[in-house]
């Protein structure tokens, strides 16, 4: 199914939930929202099950404005991070209940639940009562109920926030397997970034109940187009510096303070076309080295560090240093052993530098 | 406070100033024998248990074994100045064979239940359904609203009743309503519809008490149910059927257990409405006449010791129901099994 949102906003006298979210979703696609605790997500999520009514906006599935549609003639199914089960009822009447509101007769219900249960994995566990089941094995039912009515658009709201690591990767790969067997269009709702990145197609950034970006997710890393994206997108978080850019010797260079590095022509240049006297530049900590036979230190290139902070992150070392006073986050590689207090040189990969309007924190890169 | 208990509360009251005082200079605590150490536990457990069992026995066991020994005798405002003499179970034949108690039963059993489904039980549920479903203000006013009966002291509130319910000239509803629903223009308590009155004012008050216990029952059912549910196509009706009363089965089978004791306890809205009339026990229960033989019997005599068997048989009664209760609704069964986890 086909979903479009337009201008779709929600406002609880004074609170705004969602303002003028715009955006939409191909039949089949799956698409992230991503964004911090409280920017919106949830609001705009329940607004298209049609559970809040939208303020402003419309919502239209496969062109038709569904706006007044009740929940249940709107073809969806959905699952909670709190799995909503019904606890008084068993497995089976849990992901029974949809068709037996529908009126759906004995045999067939039989039928489809347990094809549904035997997809999830949890066939034989249908005359269990839901206080018994695990967490895994409560969100497979919760996602068997959404499924069992053979819905036109999944919705998702952080299902997997309460499950731990280890289930929350496994159970990652198989909804989005399932969602690409049955080709059913979803919105998953997360603020969870590795989430996003590794099942949606697209992906909607949000911040404080507005859009900030929708798109790919190699787009939003790679050209990310405001800085909020470009902090939140990526893990860890980009350093951001305020600069000058500086033309010297035919050759732009970054400048503040301690920092002072050589840069790529195509993206100074238009850093330096925007005409502003301060940038916002942005580098990743992956995108820094510490220098040694392997990453030679390069001349413009190469900044002095202390090192203040080491956290372990099993394959590679996160570590938080200072250039004179400017704080930044490297991600090394283990092996090389840093340590706190060392003093070591920096060399940086320039090549995929972001910069931003200090003012508007839109990307002067990217539009 | 008993000696015994002020001696056990001191006792501890030393032991927690010793450990607290070895603590301080970092000195061992002392060695003690585990026997010594549960003997003292014990009794200073029974210690703080004490001012309760005190209360209860006082006054629960005592009046009522008083009670029960009272049952067997022939006490009365007619002969208390003489040694009273045990009858033995010549009150509980008379009390059988009484030519009103078949009337007195049905009246009671009518009045129980017809209170507690209708207005304990059901408005208490329409209340807290409706209250919890429009905006929390708006309904935190409406259920305080139905609050103001329970508030206001009994003498005043019926009062109010009888104003609303008295013959032509005087009654409220005789003024205002007759053309609307049609009456009698006479006394409507003690004439047109006595049970209607009986009911009405004890279930306005009796609903509240459901109200408060229900609604707190239905806020605590998370949101995402009722969202799920929505989305799985529940109408409202389904959705209070399907999941919130089973939801809230606890507390309403509470109430019900409940209500049911304190309505077959419950006498004075009707003393004061209608005394039990009009007529021959038309609105009598049996509380009442347990009140009545043994306080404000006619020709003066107040039969203390047929009062008490009244009073003691409706006590048994209402302890057999108790039971039932809990057998029937599988009380025990409410209590959650462990989960299980695995995969
Ligand atoms: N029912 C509501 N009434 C008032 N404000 C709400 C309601 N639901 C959400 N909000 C507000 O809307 C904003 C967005 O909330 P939400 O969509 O739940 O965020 P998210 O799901 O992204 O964490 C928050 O500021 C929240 O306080
Ligand atoms: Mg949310």
């Amino acid at each position: 199914m086909r979903v479009e949102l337009e201008n779709l906003s929600k406002a609880w006298d004074g609170v705004v939930g969602a303002d003028r979210i715009t955006l939409d979703i191909a039949d089949g696609e799956f698409v992230a929202f991503l964004g911090p605790s409280g920017c919106g997500k949830t609001t705009t999520l329940l607004m298209v099950a049609g559970i809040y009514k939208p303020s402003g906006g419309t919502i239209k599935f496969d062109g038709h404005v569904v706006n007044e549609v009740a929940p249940k003639d709107r073809g969806i199914g959905m699952v909670f991070q709190s799995y909503a089960l019904y606890p008084h009822m068993t497995v089976f009447g849990n992901i029974s209940y949809p068709l037996r509101i529908q009126k759906v007769n004995k045999t067939e219900i039989k039928e489809r639940v347990q094809k549904v249960a035997d997809m999830m994995g949890i066939g034989d566990l249908l005359d269990r009562k839901i206080v018994q089941l695990s967490g895994g094995q409560q969100q497979r039912v919760s996602l068997g109920r959404a499924l069992v009515k053979e819905p036109q658009l999944l919705l998702f709201d952080e299902p997997l926030s309460n499950l731990d690591a280890r289930l929350r990767l496994t159970m990652r790969g198989e909804i989005k397997r399932l969602q690409e067997e049955m080709g059913i269009t979803a919105i998953y709702v997360t603020h969870d970034q590795v989430e996003a990145m590794t099942m949606a197609d697209r992906i909607a950034v949000m911040s404080g109940g507005v859009l900030q970006a929708y798109d790919v997710p190699t787009d939003l890393y790679e050209h990310p187009k405001t800085q909020f994206v470009a902090g939140f997108v990526g893990n860890p978080p980009m350093n951001f510096f305020d600069v000058e850019i500086v033309a010297m010797d035919g050759e732009f260079r970054a400048k503040s303070g301690s920092i002072d590095l050589a840069l790529p022509r195509d993206r100074a240049e238009k850093a330096a076309a925007a005409g502003k006297d301060k940038l916002i530049m942005g580098v990743r900590p992956e995108d820094i080295y510490l220098v040694d036979d392997a990453e030679p230190a390069a001349p413009g290139r190469t900044l002095t560090a202390a090192i203040e902070v080491v956290e372990p992150l099993g394959r590679e070392d996160l570590l938080g240093v200072t250039v004179n006073d400017v704080e930044m986050r490297v991600l090394v590689d283990k092996t090389k052993g840093a340590a706190v207090g060392d003093n070591v040189d920096l060399v940086f990969d320039m090549s995929s530098v972001q910069f931003f309007d200090p003012e508007t924190e839109q990307s002067v890169l990217w539009t | 406070m008993t000696e015994k208990q002020l001696s056990a509360t001191e006792q501890l009251m030393e032991q927690e100033a010793d450990s607290l005082a070895r603590a301080a200079i970092g000195a061992p605590k002392q060695p003690r024998s585990s026997l010594g150490r549960r003997v003292r536990s014990t009794v200073s457990a029974y210690g703080f248990l004490l001012p309760a069992i005190a209360l209860v026995i006082t006054f629960f066991i005592i009046p009522g074994i008083l009670l029960i020994i009272l049952s067997f005798t022939n006490l009365s405002s007619a002969n208390f100045t003489e040694p009273w003499e045990f009858i033995g179970f010549a009150n509980f034949e008379r009390l059988f064979t009484d030519p009103f108690f078949p009337k007195i039963l049905r009246n009671t059993v009518f009045y129980v239940f017809t209170t507690l489904i209708f207005f304990n039980l059901g408005l208490a549920l329409v209340l807290a359904l409706v209250t919890t479903n429009i905006p929390r203000r708006r309904g935190f006013f409406f259920r305080l609203v139905w609050l103001l009966p329970r508030l206001t002291p009994s003498v005043v509130y019926i009062l109010m009743w009888k104003r609303i319910g008295s013959a032509d000239p005087f009654g409220i509803y005789n003024q205002f309503m007759p053309e609307v629903l049609g009456a009698s223009g006479g006394n409507l308590f003690l004439g047109g519809a006595p049970w209607a009155f009986v009911i009405l004012t004890n279930g306005f008050v009796g609903a509240s008490f459901g109200m408060i216990i229900f609604t707190s029952a239905l806020m605590s059912i998370p949101e995402d149910l009722i969202t799920a549910a929505k989305v799985d196509g529940a109408s409202t009706w389904r959705i209070i059927r399907d999941i919130k009363l089973p939801l809230i089965k606890w507390p309403l089978l509470f109430i019900a257990t409940y209500q049911t004791l304190s309505l077959l306890t419950s006498f004075e809205y009707i003393l004061l409405l209608t005394e039990g009339g009009p007529g021959l026990f038309t609105t009598e229960v049996w509380a009442l006449t347990a009140y009545k033989r043994a306080f404000s019997s006619y020709f003066g005599n107040s039969q203390w010791a047929f009062g008490a068997t009244w009073a003691i048989v409706l006590v048994a009664v209402a302890l057999v129901m108790a039971v039932l209760y809990v057998k029937i609704f599988k009380f025990n069964e409410l209590v959650e099994e462990p989960r299980i986890e695995n995969l």
